[in-house]
């Protein structure tokens, strides 16, 4: 089965798990006052649970078939070893670090640190010259955030 | 409209939002040359600037300029490297190409340039001229109308999707819609499918959804494919002149490509893309025997077509965004997003209740369109150096700002987890093709769709405002013939096929 039809098998998942929420759960706590509404919070939820799950059944089935040549996808994913793949997860892995130490370490800290082991990764080596350009970078986005704009940032440690 | 004018005039011309009209055009041409920037990943990194700004026309005119600003960038890296960074300049390097690699790099940019430049001039009178027709009739619409227009629109959007994709992008945009019923609506005032999670508590964020579904992927995708990032020799571009006679050929083109692409960008679902590829073809057809030969390999009308058509779409698809309030496009999708953050309805009512903002938005089109022509086109061998910015320092900084742009909005380090979590989802499905754009629209055009059903349902008491106004019947039916023909010619169309090879 391709990857399409297992994306659509996922999402049927969601709207089943959706579905259920609106038509069997949500109205229980409904006050009795709004019962007599013609228009309930789970209305819309259920019109919009009916249709996606009749969606993602017809790709589900493969009920539409695709008409002409296929257009070449950017990326062929049966072939995922060939690209860069230990690169991207070992970004996104970074991305989440830096959400979890982006308040404890402070935002200069952790930003420098974000983008030279990002540019690190992908293979930059020149430390003279990367580590001033990100320290750089992160001092004038942090000038730019927290004087210009006005949005609070801490920029140190939580120590200091 | 004189007195629309003259406000628009006073609006545009204030200090501010002119800096802010130069300074969107550079930053849109600068990031858009990136190769896989898009317009859609860089106004969604521009918009926690642009609402910090506070002051709607301003931020308007800093988006659109934007816009522009990011279709021009595409352009000149389509034609300088055959990389397109826009979706909507594909069709410009088809031409374009072939005309820099015979050493007429600063030609291309320059017929390139005064396309662009036509096309959104015209593109912004037509505009003016449409707008407020469409919007005095938009004020007759009810509530039911209006749901019933969304629907069509949402509609449109699947449609245009094209065959053996209707299905996914009508599951797109059903999943942003739900996505949308997440957290407390003011309608009922209670919360839905918090899951008891209180950062789910006022929904998803939308910035951080444009950023996961656009900016995000775009940037996994570099790291994937470094060919993506193609750095080209972009040399030295010079001898930027035109003669008459190419003028001469380019003028008809220029005209009727204004036009067209106009009146496809206003239609949903259509925008720069479709409307750049089908003026390329219609250009071609209606071309002379031997200037058709002549398109693919270098051909002056075949690089003006497609460019005045994208950026005559570009302003087209304004009008039903500002007039009805119904994006028809990702990138005027996420500048919706950005008007309702910034407390602006777009709708008819903007044109009556807050003039300024919509003719200072004309106004500054007008502005723009000059900027890039008389700021950017000298500049632009010296933009064209941001194309030797090493991918090493730039996939980073990518990275950096899109973490930047939905922590700004939030405040909170949870939403950087959503971000990437959802990002992550939406890389799976442009792997697996399934459009991301129905899925933000979706996500945005949620909240009023199910305000307008709800309050039709109120006012009718119960579902009978479907046959009750007629209006409303007939869109639905429109919406649904929308999405059914697709699919129902092409198993016509199957079908008919597998007869002939029976009959063989």
């Amino acid at each position: 089965m391709a990857l399409d039809r297992w994306i659509a098998l996922v999402i049927l998942g969601i709207t089943l798990a959706y579905g259920y929420a609106a038509f069997f759960t949500m109205d229980g706590s409904l006050p009795p006052f709004m019962r007599r509404n013609p228009i309930w919070p789970s209305t819309f939820p259920k019109v919009l649970a009916v249709l996606a799950i009749l969606t993602s059944l017809v790709i589900v089935l493969g009920l539409e078939k695709s008409e002409g040549p296929t257009k070449k996808p950017d990326i062929d994913y049966t072939r995922l070893g060939d690209y860069n793949l230990g690169q991207a997860i070992f970004l996104l892995l970074l991305m989440v670090a830096y959400a979890l130490l982006l308040r404890p370490l402070g935002f200069i800290g952790s930003t420098i640190g974000f983008l030279t082991v990002g540019a690190v990764v992908l293979g930059e080596r020149r430390f003279v010259v990367l580590i001033p350009v990100t320290a750089a970078a992160t001092f004038v986005v942090w000038y730019l955030v927290e004087q210009v704009l006005g949005i609070f940032l801490r920029p140190w440690p939580f120590f200091i | 409209m004189i007195e629309g004018l003259l406000i628009g005039l006073g609006a545009a011309f204030s200090i501010t939002n002119l800096a802010m009209v130069i300074a969107g055009c550079l930053i849109g041409t600068f990031i858009g040359m990136l190769p896989g920037l898009g317009p859609m990943s860089i106004i969604a990194i521009m918009i926690p600037v642009a609402i910090t700004i506070g002051d709607p026309s301003a931020a308007l005119i800093l988006l659109a300029g934007v816009y522009y600003g990011a279709i021009f960038g595409g352009s000149t890296s389509s034609i300088l490297l055959n990389a397109p960074g826009v979706a909507g300049t594909v069709a410009t390097s088809f031409d374009g190409y072939p005309m820099a690699r015979k050493g007429q790099a600063g030609k291309a940019l320059t017929v390139a340039a005064i396309a662009s430049f036509c096309g959104g001039t015209i593109g912004a009178i037509l505009l003016m001229v449409f707008a407020p027709m469409l919007s005095t009739v938009a004020l007759l619409f009810h509530s039911a109308e209006y749901f019933a227009l969304m629907v069509v629109g949402l509609s449109a959007i699947a449609a245009f999707a094209g065959t053996g994709n209707v299905a996914k992008a009508v599951l797109m945009t059903l999943l942003g819609l739900i996505m949308a019923t997440v957290g407390e609506g003011a309608l009922f005032n209670m919360p839905r499918f918090t899951m008891g999670l209180m950062d789910l508590q006022s929904g998803f964020s939308f910035i951080t959804l444009a950023m996961a579904m656009f900016a995000l992927p775009e940037a996994i995708f570099l790291v994937l494919n470094p060919a993506r990032s193609a750095q080209g020799n972009s040399g030295k571009i010079e001898n930027l002149r035109i003669t008459r006679e190419e003028g001469r050929k380019i003028a008809p083109v220029i005209g009727r490509q204004s036009i067209q692409g106009f009146f496809i960008g206003v239609l949903p679902g259509a925008g720069a893309t479709i409307a750049s590829f089908l003026g390329y073809a219609v250009e071609r057809n209606i071309a002379s025997k031997e200037e058709q030969e002549e398109f693919g390999n270098g051909s002056v009308k075949g690089l003006a077509a497609p460019e005045t058509a994208n950026n005559a779409a570009c302003t087209g698809s304004f009008v039903p965004l500002l007039t009805l309030g119904i994006p028809g496009s990702g990138t005027t999708a996420i500048l919706l997003g950005a008007l309702i953050a910034l407390n602006v309805t777009p709708g008819p009512r903007l044109m009556l209740d807050e003039p300024q903002i919509f003719w200072a938005v004309i106004i500054s089109m007008y502005i723009g369109n000059l900027v890039l022509l008389i700021l950017n086109l000298p500049l632009i061998p010296y933009i064209a150096k941001v194309l030797a910015i090493p991918r090493n320092y730039l996939i980073p900084f990518i990275l950096f700002f899109t973490l930047m742009g939905s922590y700004i909005g939030q405040n909170n380090a949870t939403e950087l987890l959503i971000l990437v979590g959802m990002g992550v989802a939406a890389t799976v499905l442009r792997f697996a093709d399934y459009p991301l754009a129905p899925l933000l629209i979706g996500f945005i055009l949620g909240r009023m769709l199910e305000d307008n059903f709800s309050r039709s349902m109120q006012l009718y008491d119960g579902v009978g405002f479907i046959i009750d106004r007629p209006m409303t019947l007939g869109l639905l039916v429109i919406a649904v013939l929308l999405v059914v023909i697709p699919s129902y010619r092409a198993r016509r169309a199957r079908a008919r096929k597998e007869g002939v090879a029976d009959g063989d």
